[in-house]
């Protein structure tokens, strides 16, 4: 099955969060999420300096198949975006993880990362998809 | 309750990801959609295509009978093999379905339909035919391929006897010919050179293999979407549907008018509509920024509201395109706009058509 790293944050709209440490945050789509939707061919990202909360619909991946909106997991600010998804949107469906994140937030409040879903959580919530 | 084809095995052992397609348990993709059109644009992929329905139609009157059912005329065809591209209306005029008809004598027609209409397809025909002397025959016990793309016919044919190889030499667009245990025929759906094999069931799984170990690409139903988007080929049910006119479907050249005697289904409705000249029709949209152009979506046109009935990411030309459904005077060349995601965003009016033979034709 999908591979679910356990390091990382999760929400079930498919997001992962990477803790970066002094209240930084990166974010991108599960490997799960890619597989849903196929070839991505365009990456639209948010502004850097945009404030963004919990929920908000900050980003677009849009695939050969469909649209699909990427949530802000946490509140913050947006202080960087993945430039190379600009001109290679395939990182998103080759390395999920890595090389495929979308952007980094500084948060405004560290505990919201404790209301986030944990690997198993995740894992828990595909297989009630 | 799920169909699946008798290559089902191979798409597995073959990494496919497997979605339902119309009750039928189909591959998507093998990976990636983007390189499967790629291998079909500048090599050679293949498709299974074992759930489209085959039916045979023979018998003494199977000739008057199909020139009454469809909407081109079956009279053209005259020489063995030639096959011909249809619409199948019913009496107001909306297309029932869109096939091909195979031609072998005037008693003996081969038809493939569309597998997500073939409950209503041979109903309808069933029905039809009561006043005349012919035999309807669905043929389920075979599998079919689709090899396309600059290399799928070189390839094919290292897997052909000597006699078939003979048989499809300079064999012509649109023809088919049974040979041995093959029905070999120059059709496809992709706007590129290339066969449809009709092959036996028994036989079907090791073809497959064959044609992967010479280096033939599986590719999913995905690539055959982007594929047959970009040569603007109509999909049923997107495109077009019984409450859609022929005239609004881009589909007015399978229309035979003469000669005027030949009552086929629709006719009286469809010369309506001709006359009045008030159908809307189905053009190309391109959008060259970001973004994609999808079905549903709305267009709007100083002539009025129109739908987009396909769109996608074109890998070819790495951008979006789609077939619209507009009023009739917008024109080629008229610049257009779609509502995406709640902006609207400027796209040009094509013809409907984007890519033949890996090229961009617009």
């Amino acid at each position: 099955m999908s591979n679910i790293p356990s390091e990382l944050k999760y929400a079930t709209s498919h997001e992962w969060v990477r803790n970066e440490g002094d209240g930084i945050v990166t974010v991108g789509i599960t490997e799960h999420a890619q597989d849903l939707l196929g070839d991505m061919v365009f990456v639209e990202l948010p502004e850097v300096g945009e404030t963004v909360s919990a929920g908000d619909d900050v980003a677009v991946a849009e695939s050969v198949k469909a649209a699909s909106d990427i949530y802000a997991p946490v509140s913050g600010e947006i202080i960087e975006v993945n430039e190379e998804l600009e001109d290679a949107p395939e990182l998103v469906n080759s390395d999920p993880f890595g090389d495929g994140w979308m952007f980094k937030i500084k948060l405004e409040d560290v505990s919201e990362l404790d209301s986030l879903l944990d690997a198993e959580g995740y894992e828990a919530s595909i297989d009630e998809d | 309750m799920s169909n699946k084809t008798v290559l089902h095995a191979k798409h597995l052992e073959s990494g496919a990801k497997m979605v339902d397609f119309h009750g039928w348990e189909m591959p998507i993709n093998y990976g990636s959609q983007i390189e499967e059109h790629h291998a079909v644009r500048k090599a050679a992929g293949m498709f299974d295509v074992s759930h489209m329905t085959i039916v045979d139609v023979q018998g003494k009157d199977a000739k008057a009978f199909l020139r009454r059912l469809v909407t081109n005329d079956v009279a053209k065809l005259t020489v063995a093999g030639k096959a011909l591209y249809t619409g199948m209306l019913n009496e107001n005029a909306g297309v029932i379905d869109d096939l091909i008809i195979y031609f072998f004598d005037d008693n003996n027609y081969r038809l493939v339909v569309n597998s997500a209409t073939r409950e209503k397809d041979l109903a309808w025909m069933n029905k039809q035919a009561e006043n005349f002397e012919v035999t309807i025959t669905e043929r389920p016990e075979f599998g079919m391929i689709a090899i396309q793309g600059p290399q799928a016919k070189e390839k094919v044919a290292q897997l052909l006897t000597t006699e078939q190889q003979a048989a499809v030499a300079g064999m012509k667009p649109f023809f088919g010919v049974q040979v041995g245990d093959l029905f070999i025929a120059t059709t496809g759906y992709t706007g590129e050179e290339g066969y449809e094999v009709i092959v036996p069931e028994t036989l079907a799984a090791d073809f497959w293999q064959k044609l992967l170990d010479v280096g033939v690409k599986p590719c999913g139903l995905g690539a055959r979407d982007t594929l047959r988007l970009e040569a603007g080929m109509n999909l049923y049910g997107l495109d077009m549907d019984e409450s859609v006119s022929p005239l609004a479907a881009n589909m007015a050249w399978t229309i035979t008018w003469e000669p005027e005697d030949r009552q086929f289904i629709g006719r009286e409705v469809l010369a309506q509509q001709k006359a009045a000249g008030d159908q809307p029709k189905l053009v190309g949209l391109v959008l060259t920024e970001k973004g994609v152009l999808r079905s549903h979506q709305k267009v709007v046109t100083p002539e009025g509201d129109g739908e987009i009935t396909s769109g996608t990411f074109s890998p070819t030309l790495e951008h979006s395109i789609a077939l619209a459904r507009v009023p009739r005077s917008v024109k080629v060349g008229d610049t257009v706009e779609v509502e995406m995601r709640k902006k609207l965003v400027k796209v040009q009016v094509t013809k409907p058509c984007f890519v033949r033979n890996g090229k961009k034709v617009f």
